[in-house]
């Protein structure tokens, strides 16, 4: 599979997604919703989360990637934004740094983000493919990932081939488990190990995710009885109608019904517990945005705010105004989702 | 050629309590509380529903719980099998029968 990108297809351009997601469809707006729910306007509540996404080059070329990464990309956080990020998360206590892609173990400056925030004693997520610990290139990478007690959040839709590899590629499900096994050799998910692995269930299509407890009991017994593999949580994530998953939407007829499906199950809780309101997520060239999710389709933080790294002002960006949009609906339908899964308990 | 069946009408299924509201909404609570978890898992419930949407061959039930088995987490292997279970309690309902026939030949035979 190519990347939207690399194809030079229409939806590849954020305005184009904009464009699809504005159009009006006789739907409550998500704003609108909000304001139902005594949330609007919606505003930050500190940082909890520094999320750095540091490109978009990946090996895989998944069928829902919100990011349109792949092996043709290009965009890559440079060493000197990356320091940037660091001089400016050492002026704060945010807690944790989530790095991400593309696969972001990819990037030549992955490690010096680790090594950088683990020295000013921050938490460290990994947003793994998988695949990526596999590569010749990286042969070392497991190991480096548990010296730095990083915390591995690794994709994996299904306990079997046949729905993962129709996600994320032919025989990714089979280099998955290899993965994992090499992780839990290490002490990664294993009971009791510090060594947190983490896995992130999305739905194989146009459907929301189920209970994130029923399907971590089904992933657990699975996982262990047919593959031999351990791990600590499994996350739920819903999947968001723009970049690639918007493609696939549109492409086979599920686009209305799908969103319709987010705008039914909008749920008030959900919506109070938006992981945006806790993070914020900076670009590969530097430009900070709520979520991971704006970011891919180009809607930097609201007017007034710091719009880039080197601009970063803690006091003035904990309490800014959230930008929302119709895609918004994707966490807050259900149960909930983030890049934490589930956001309501059940 | 129009169909019988419309897709489209599935959505309108809440139209069935503008004459009864009252038991419309006592269907509803029913039908929430039959599919909540307990005894049986929310996953379970979607199974046996979409196995029963086969044997009763409703194609409005047939998309809807083919789409909640996918949301309960269920996969293809597991749906398959459910509607294998239908189908073998259909086609042993007919055998059984079979002996309705049996019964039926020797009162009626030498």
């Amino acid at each position: 599979m190519a990347t939207l990108a690399g194809t030079r297809h229409p939806l590849a351009s954020p305005a184009e997604q904009l464009r699809i997601l504005n159009q009006p469809l006789g739907r409550r707006s998500f704003e609108e919703a909000l304001a139902a729910s005594g949330l609007y306007p919606l505003t930050a509540a500190g940082i909890q989360v520094l999320q750095i996404n540091v490109g978009k080059l990946c090996n895989q070329t998944c069928r829902h990637c919100h990011v349109d990464a792949g092996p043709d990309r290009r965009e890559m956080m440079t060493r000197e934004t990356a320091e940037l990020c660091m001089r400016k998360l050492a002026e704060t206590d945010i807690p944790t740094v989530d790095i991400t892609g593309g696969a972001p173990e990819l990037n030549p400056n992955f490690r010096f983000l680790v090594e950088e925030s683990r020295r000013l004693g921050r938490h460290v997520i990994d947003r793994s493919n998988l695949t990526v610990l596999l590569l010749p290139s990286q042969a070392d990478l497991a190991e480096f990932l548990a010296r730095h007690q990083v915390e591995v959040v690794a994709s994996l839709p299904y306990y079997t081939p046949e729905r993962t590899d129709a996600q994320r590629g032919e025989r990714v499900f089979a280099k998955s488990i290899e993965a994992l096994r090499l992780l839990n050799r290490l002490g990664y998910g294993l009971d009791g190990s510090p060594l947190r692995l983490n896995l992130v269930y999305n739905p194989s299509g146009a459907f929301l995710p189920p209970a994130q407890h029923a399907v971590e009991a089904d992933f657990r017994r699975e996982l262990r009885r047919r593959w031999g593999v351990e791990f600590h949580r499994l996350y739920t994530i819903t999947n968001m109608p723009i970049s690639r998953f918007l493609e696939f939407l549109v492409s086979t007829g599920n686009y209305e019904r799908y969103l319709d499906k987010l705008v039914r199950a909008y749920n008030p809780q959900a919506a109070a517990a938006v992981m945006c309101r806790s993070t914020l997520s900076v670009g590969w060239d530097g430009r900070l945005y709520d979520c991971d999710f704006n970011q891919m389709i180009e809607l930097p933080v609201a007017a007034g705010a710091p719009g880039h790294i080197r601009d970063f002002d803690y006091a003035a960006l904990a309490q800014r105004r959230i930008v929302t949009g119709v895609h918004c609906y994707g966490c807050t339908a259900g149960a909930g989702s983030s890049c934490g899964g589930a956001t309501v308990p059940a | 050629m129009s169909s019988y069946y419309h897709e489209e009408d599935l959505a309108r299924f809440a139209e069935m309590g503008e004459h009864a509201p009252e038991l419309w909404n006592k269907f509803q609570q029913w039908y929430s509380a039959v599919f909540a978890e307990g005894a049986l898992t929310q996953r379970e419930k979607s199974l046996i529903a979409l196995a029963v949407a086969h044997a009763v061959q409703c194609p409005y039930c047939i998309d809807a719980y083919t789409e909640d088995c996918l949301e309960k987490g269920a996969d293809l292997a597991q749906m398959t099998e459910a509607v294998h279970v239908a189908a073998a309690i259909r086609g042993g309902a007919s055998l059984v029968h079979g002996l309705q026939m049996r019964n039926a030949a020797k009162r009626l035979s030498m």
